[in-house]
């Protein structure tokens, strides 16, 4: 390490009065901004910010398969990528994918999948991108919200959106979206993606220690925290497209310059 | 039969659009006795159908749509032909006109890599490949003119209900306009000013086709640029 | 191995109308063929990196990261710090990319645009040096394109530029012979303003800041990196043809008038 803390002590992440570092409750998300089509070449595409994470997904697709050979008979090939950018953490990350960026990879695609109606293009692929720009915890999860936009936006039918958060254990108590700092120095980490109609989990993982009671009151405060996010992605979706033109143009306006 | 959402109302996936025992249309999916809406788009009603309208989306080939696609390879017995869809096009040499199609040595003599062609989906379904056709009326090579990629969700709009909105482009900006189904419309006209002005006209209509009152906006545009159509204009 | 690249997905049709209209001096976006598209620089955009600055360039946007950390000096500089340039062309970026290792796409602009920093010395990286031989800041530079409208390396070079200049770092020292960051905010020592300009050749016509559409019925493009001083100090050719020496005679006048316009925008915006 070529850093030298102080003492190596771990920060304060719950405070006497039951704040958080960044001035959070135990239930509270952090703040989160949706922007839906901003990229000009992909066929969808959206970008999430979730506390400091900062993260661009986007969708080809369907697209005709390349090599031709993974394609599938009767259904859409889904493929996706998670990679973070070499600026995106605190030390600087080597461009090739980690055994991480490969898992995180499969557990997004696999947490889409039930939602995507991939019947309707056979021998085909939908290409998921998901770029982390900056990542502050929980980027596999706001990469999940970010992607249902961009696939919607793409306009691949799907059932629904999938929305995500974790929850964790930070001092022995369940906090809801866990900050980078609270996932290091925390006791467990508890993602979670849900699709509300279907109620369906379509990723969980867990690392950590977490007793069955733990769990299941840390599983029913993620699936809250989905549910509001689950609207907020609605919203986006639906904000390009209202009837309010002035809006809308000025709002474009400020997206480019902000 | 209840109508959740309403006409013209913009949804998302997942959200609930009608009850009951409505038919169910494009773009939306049955679960029970709820239909959803599967797309980002807007709810239509015809008649007991219920459907919506995406806002955004690829072509998907269906037999008899008339395309218009790009020559991408020159083969043995017939070209493959780019028509912006998911799926690679086959034009046989057999299935352009004359007795017995092009002949076989000179197939690039009759349609090269890099030329547009207005062909005629002849067969497609879930397990092959589109198969296309440049035997009928105004099939065939196009020589010249500008060629114009919008979106293939857009093309109804277009259209426009009755032909109503191509007809006001053809005749305010005084081009020949022919729109493929995939989304690629040709576009030809006495100058290349007319034609830049139908280009933009339609790259207007793919990004406002949302809104109301669209065919007069666009037919503004058009008089602005001071392109003369059929009628003069003083 | 380097291949002749596939054909780009345009039509004869097209690539005719966008020659001939050139030929009459127009552009498709309208733009005087000296003209560069609208340009928008935001600065500070990942506040982890020590400095960062997003460019859109007309369509096309690249973002750029710096870093600063702490390495060993290459052996045969053991009193320079070290610059790296690397450059993602992401998948998301385009349809024409595709996942994995750089290729030769992405090296290329990766090196013209470390060889306009390089060269120029914009960095004073004898002053880099924490202990000699020893310890040395290490300056990244990552360059992220995320989406591709044309004219990547100009982009790409700008928000460059401007990240190094964005860049805040700490205090590095040596205590008990480990490296110690002082918390702070300085700006790295700059000495130069590299500035890149490309020019393509369509049917006869130089066109400044080529588009996508008409990077794709291009003959030749040539970029031109100048210093503050309108000195010369990289230069890359690219493209199937190649140009006359008045057409690049022209070309570096055009380039170190452009550049001493962009700089100017740079140095403004990045400051942040």
């Amino acid at each position: 390490m070529w850093e030298k803390l102080p003492e190596t002590k771990p920060p304060e992440l719950i405070d006497s009065k039951g704040f958080r570092a960044d001035g959070r409750r135990l239930d509270q998300l952090r703040p989160i901004k949706l922007e839906v089509g901003i990229l000009d070449k992909a066929d969808g595409s959206a970008y999430v910010e979730q506390g400091k994470n900062k993260i661009m997904c986007a969708v080809y697709g369907p697209r005709e398969a390349h090599p031709k050979h993974i394609a599938l008979p009767d259904r859409a090939v889904i493929r996706c990528r998670y990679h973070m950018a070499p600026f995106s953490v605190d030390e600087r990350k080597s461009p090739a994918p980690s055994r991480r960026e490969m898992e995180l990879s499969k557990v997004i695609r696999e947490s889409l999948e039930p939602v995507v109606l991939a019947d309707l293009y056979p021998r085909t692929t939908i290409d998921l991108f998901v770029e982390v720009l900056q990542s502050d915890g929980g980027s596999r999860c706001a990469g999940i919200t970010g992607a249902s936009l961009a696939l919607a936006d793409a306009g691949i039918p799907m059932t629904e959106l999938v929305a995500a958060c974790a929850v964790g254990k930070v001092q022995g108590q369940l906090a809801l979206d866990l900050s980078d700092s609270e996932d290091k120095y925390g006791e467990a980490d508890l993602p979670v993606a849900f699709v509300p109609n279907a109620n369906l989990v379509t990723l969980l993982q867990m690392d950590g220690s977490l007793t069955t009671e733990e769990f299941e009151k840390g599983l029913g405060m993620a699936l809250e925290a989905c549910r509001t996010i689950h609207g907020l992605q609605r919203e986006a979706l639906k904000k390009k497209y209202h009837e309010m033109k002035d809006v809308v143009e000025e709002k474009e306006e400020s997206e480019v310059v902000a | 039969m209840v109508l959740v959402a309403e006409v013209k109302q913009v949804v998302a996936p997942g959200e609930l659009v009608a009850e009951g025992d409505h038919i169910v249309g494009d773009n939306v999916y049955r679960v029970g006795n709820q239909i959803f809406s599967a797309s980002v788009g807007i709810v239509e009603a015809d008649g007991n159908r219920v459907l919506v309208v995406p806002l955004k989306g690829g072509y998907i080939p269906m037999v008899g749509d008339m395309v218009a696609g790009r020559i991408v390879d020159v083969g043995l017995s017939g070209w493959s032909v780019d028509i912006l869809a998911p799926y690679p096009a086959m034009l046989p040499a057999s299935e352009t006109p004359g007795p017995r199609g092009a002949r076989r040595r000179d197939l690039s003599e009759t349609f090269d890599v890099g030329d547009m062609v207005l062909a005629q989906v002849l067969a497609f379904d879930r397990t092959r490949d589109p198969l296309l056709t440049t035997k009928g009326p105004g099939l065939g090579k196009v020589s010249t003119g500008r060629v114009v990629e919008i979106s293939a969700a857009k093309i109804p709009r277009l259209i426009g209900r009755k032909g109503s909105m191509i007809g006001m482009l053809k005749r305010e900006t005084g081009c020949q306009i022919t729109v493929g189904r995939n989304g690629v419309a040709m576009v030809w006209g006495k100058s290349p000013e007319g034609e830049r002005v139908a280009v933009e006209a339609i790259y207007m209509v793919e990004r406002e086709a949302h809104k109301r009152g669209l065919t007069d906006r666009v037919r503004e545009m058009i008089v602005k640029a001071g392109v003369v159509g059929e009628v003069a204009r003083d | 191995m380097s291949a002749t690249p596939q054909l780009p997905p345009v039509a004869k049709l097209e690539q005719k109308t966008i020659v001939d209209m050139v030929a009459r001096g127009k552009r498709m976006d309208d733009r005087g063929p000296e003209s560069y598209r609208p340009i928008v620089i935001q600065s500070g955009v990942i506040e982890k990196a020590n400095g960062s600055v997003h460019v859109s360039l007309g369509k096309s946007k690249v973002l750029v990261g710096v870093k600063v950390e702490v390495g060993e000096p290459f052996p045969d500089t053991p009193d320079e710090g070290v610059l790296t340039v690397n450059a993602e062309l992401v998948p998301l970026a385009s349809p024409m990319f595709e996942p994995g290792p750089p290729g030769e796409q992405a090296i290329e602009l990766a090196r013209v645009v470390d060889r306009g920093i390089r060269e120029s010395k914009a960095i004073d990286v004898k002053s880099l040096v924490i202990q000699r031989g020893k310890k040395v800041q290490v300056v990244y530079v990552d360059v992220y394109v995320l989406d591709h409208d044309g004219n990547l390396i100009d982009a790409a070079a700008m928000a460059a530029l401007g990240a190094l200049v964005n860049a805040k770092v700490g205090k590095f020292e040596v205590k008990a012979d480990e490296v110690v960051v002082k918390p702070g905010r300085h700006a790295l020592p700059l000495n130069n303003y590299p500035v890149s300009v490309t020019v393509a050749k369509v049917g006869k016509t130089l066109l400044v800041d080529p588009s996508l559409e008409e990077e794709q019925v291009m003959s030749a493009r040539l970029t031109v990196t100048t210093d503050k001083n309108g000195a010369i100090c990289a230069m890359q050719k690219g493209g199937l043809s190649g140009f006359t020496v008045e057409e690049l005679k022209r070309i570096v006048g055009l380039a170190v008038e452009k550049a001493v316009e962009n700089r100017a925008k740079i140095l403004a915006a990045a400051k942040g």
